[in-house]
């Protein structure tokens, strides 16, 4: 679906009117990100992070597809393959370190572009199965992103493989053989690194896939927009490119640069010194932590100190920890309020800012080492973030009295909109 | 459903939190764990300026190159290198003829084994081979140093405090001013161990190696004092963990100056397009 005023593909030249009536690929593109698809005039520079995405997601495959022609997926020379990419490799340490901070990078974006929607409520009608969709891929991405992370076989790598995959240990009756199938083992061995690494060349054109269903979804009813108003007329939109193709290089432009300013001047800053320690099954790193994104996630995991009610704490912790993401899943039928926006919605921004305070905080404990005060700071933050989303979301959508919205996103740029005074109940597009 | 349902999901985790907060603040207050040995008395690396630090910092080659004879006469008796290759010693400013003669006259051979025969041998090392495996029959497992910079917290710092950081256990008082030994009378170093306050658990199995000035022959004609000889020794162990170090940050700079460039030519761009827009 679009917009009835949007521009249609005409093709210049016979080569391309010729592709066009075979195969209409130019076309499909020119209506997915070219001047065929209107989007709204007025968003901000949070809408960059979509693109950057996508980005990221091509620059690791590229790295990592050279990677894998050099890299060894076998327990006994992996840690050395990996220093062979790094010493004898030709620009193999600007791939290795371009790789791993491409993932840091990507999870920055992602999460950048998961609080935009949180804050603007983007997953509300008529955009759920966009929002449905992203949770899917974040799910997809933290999985390949572990994977990831096993392949160099330092000793976080085995110990963080040997963690994770004891968390399915915790599944009353089948968990230890579910453990074993996973690992393919009783530890972290070579059939686990093999499979990793199958399974971590696999899910990224998975996820692929699914942004390709992300972004469909995103053209039926088009983009979101800072207002949370929908769009009524021309006026509200731009054609995709030039506007958004210029606003998203400049974006990328930046993106690019702080990309750049770690792979080259700070390349192990977001990396974990024992990983540079080949893994070793006798020895136990004094404190197992997984790589920054995941450290809100292993702070939720790690603030069930306590069995409860006959559940082991084990088993709460991991219930816990994929309760706090597949929440995400329910945000559209938790934020029931008719408002998008947080602009407008001022019970809810407060609540919006104290989430992302918090999860900075379960960020910080889920790096630092399990003792006190970390792990009473987590279990207050895990509480809060429960509560958020599950009681304070939905009470909140009940009360609150938003802030009136303008008419239109023209009226909410330019100050006036000319249909908004003509008729100013009737919508300007029938 | 989702509204019924989810408020009870969000409380059932709340009351196991809160379950759990109180019993570890319980815990806490009438069997509060005291705090380690280990958490009042491992000091943190003291900071050093080395060449490489800064952004546009790179290798002082003479500095790897009295390292790396620290790392020859002292070292390697007990720790392999097997990261890197004799080959790689040109970076240090060798030229051929001295690689050769340094991978030739390196005191552990290269192994050999002749799959007609079966008999295995020993050939001197060639500028291709890796620094040959080094085996050690004492207390402890000394470790590849190849990359020991970059697997501890501080690196080259951490190297450097470690090696002139060996210290009399009795009477050791940490800057707070507390007695190691009379506050965790059983934390004495065990025969065999060596008191090191920069080590993560306080004994280390590696007696102090760099114990008097000149203990390595410098030949540029700086003074081989301890202190020197360490620094020395940790900004080579730092060349063997990133040899690219240098490369990196030459590239890097052009790099970052293209895209500062490209981006202002992106705003300027943007700037254009929109200028009807706002």
């Amino acid at each position: 679906m679009s917009f009835p005023w949007a521009n249609e593909y005409k093709p210049t030249s016979p080569l391309m009117r010729w592709v066009d009536q075979r195969l209409p690929l130019p076309r499909f593109v020119y209506n997915a990100v070219g001047g065929g698809y209107p989007v709204p005039r007025n968003l901000n520079y949070m809408w960059n992070f979509g693109i950057l995405a996508g980005v990221a997601l091509m620059l690791q495959i590229v790295t990592g597809v050279v990677l894998a022609m050099h890299y060894a997926a076998n327990d006994k020379v992996a840690f050395d393959s990996v220093e062979h990419i790094m010493r004898d490799v030709n620009w193999g340490w600007m791939l290795r370190y371009a790789h791993a901070n491409g993932a840091s990078m990507f999870f920055i974006v992602v999460y950048t572009h998961i609080f935009r929607g949180f804050f603007y409520s983007s997953y509300k009608a008529p955009r759920e199965m966009i929002w449905l969709l992203g949770v899917v891929i974040f799910l997809l991405m933290m999985a390949t992103a572990f994977m990831g992370y096993v392949l160099p076989w330092g000793q976080m790598s085995f110990w963080g493989a040997k963690v994770i995959t004891g968390l399915f240990s915790a599944i009353p009756l089948v968990g230890t053989p579910l453990q074993e199938w996973l690992l393919g083992g009783f530890a972290p061995d070579n059939a686990a690194l093999n499979r990793f690494f199958s399974l971590h060349f696999l899910l990224p054109f998975v996820i692929l896939g699914v942004i390709i269903l992300h972004v469909w979804a995103l053209h039926i009813p088009g983009s979101s927009n800072p207002t949370g108003v929908e769009v009524k007329q021309e006026s509200d939109t731009v054609p995709f490119h030039p506007y958004y193709t210029a606003k998203d290089g400049f974006g990328l432009g930046l993106f690019l640069i702080a990309y750049c300013a770690l792979v080259f001047f700070a390349p192990n800053l977001l990396g974990h010194p024992d990983n540079y320690i080949p893994a070793n099954p006798l020895s136990t790193p004094a404190h197992i932590v997984p790589e920054w994104y995941f450290w809100p996630f292993y702070a939720i995991l790690r603030a069930f100190t306590a069995d409860f009610m006959f559940i082991p704490a084990k088993l709460m912790g991991v219930l816990a920890m994929f309760s706090a993401i597949l929440v995400w899943f329910f945000l559209p039928w938790l934020d029931t309020g008719p408002v998008r926006s947080g602009h407008y919605r001022p019970l809810f921004r407060k609540f919006f800012y104290l989430l992302v305070v918090d999860v900075l905080v379960l960020g910080y404990c889920g790096g630092a080492p399990a003792a006190e005060p970390y792990v009473m700071i987590s279990q207050i933050a895990s509480l809060y973030y429960f509560l958020h989303f599950l009681v304070i979301l939905p009470i909140v959508s009940s009360i609150e009295t938003p802030q009136p919205l303008p008419f239109s996103i023209t009226e909410a740029v330019l100050g006036k909109d000319e249909h908004a005074v003509l008729s100013p109940t009737q919508p300007a597009v029938a | 459903m989702v509204r019924l349902f989810g408020p009870l999901v969000g409380l059932f985790f709340a009351v196991a939190l809160l379950w759990s907060f109180g019993i570890g603040a319980y815990t806490a207050a009438t069997d509060p764990s005291p705090p380690s040995a280990e958490a009042l008395f491992v000091e943190h690396p003291k900071h050093v300026e080395f060449s490489f630090d800064s952004a546009f910092g790179t290798f002082d080659k003479a500095q790897l190159q009295r390292g790396f004879k620290v790392y020859q006469e002292v070292c390697s008796a007990c720790h392999s290198l097997k990261q890197v290759a004799f080959r790689d010693l040109a970076a240090l400013g060798y030229n051929e003829a001295e690689v050769k003669a340094i991978a030739k006259n390196w005191a552990s051979k290269a192994q050999t084994f002749d799959p007609k025969t079966g008999d295995r041998g020993e050939r001197p090392n060639l500028p291709a081979d890796h620094f040959p495996a080094v085996y050690y029959a004492g207390q402890g497992v000394p470790p590849d140093l190849s990359l020991i910079t970059k697997s501890r917290h501080g690196g080259a710092q951490y190297v450097r405090s470690l090696l002139t950081g060996y210290a009399e256990q009795v009477g050791y008082k940490n800057e707070k001013g507390q007695e190691l030994l009379k506050m965790f009378p059983d934390a004495k170093t065990p025969d065999g161990l060596y008191f090191n306050p920069y080590f993560a658990n306080l004994n280390l199995a590696m007696p102090a190696p760099l114990v008097s000035d000149d203990q390595v022959a410098y030949t540029d004609g700086t003074k081989a004092t301890v202190e020197q000889m360490s620094k020395d020794v940790s900004a080579f162990l730092t060349w063997t963990a990133e040899p690219k170090l240098d490369k990196r940050k030459q590239t890097g700079w052009p790099v970052l100056g293209f895209l500062v460039f490209a981006t202002a030519l992106a705003y300027l761009a943007k700037r254009n397009v929109w200028a009807d827009k706002h």
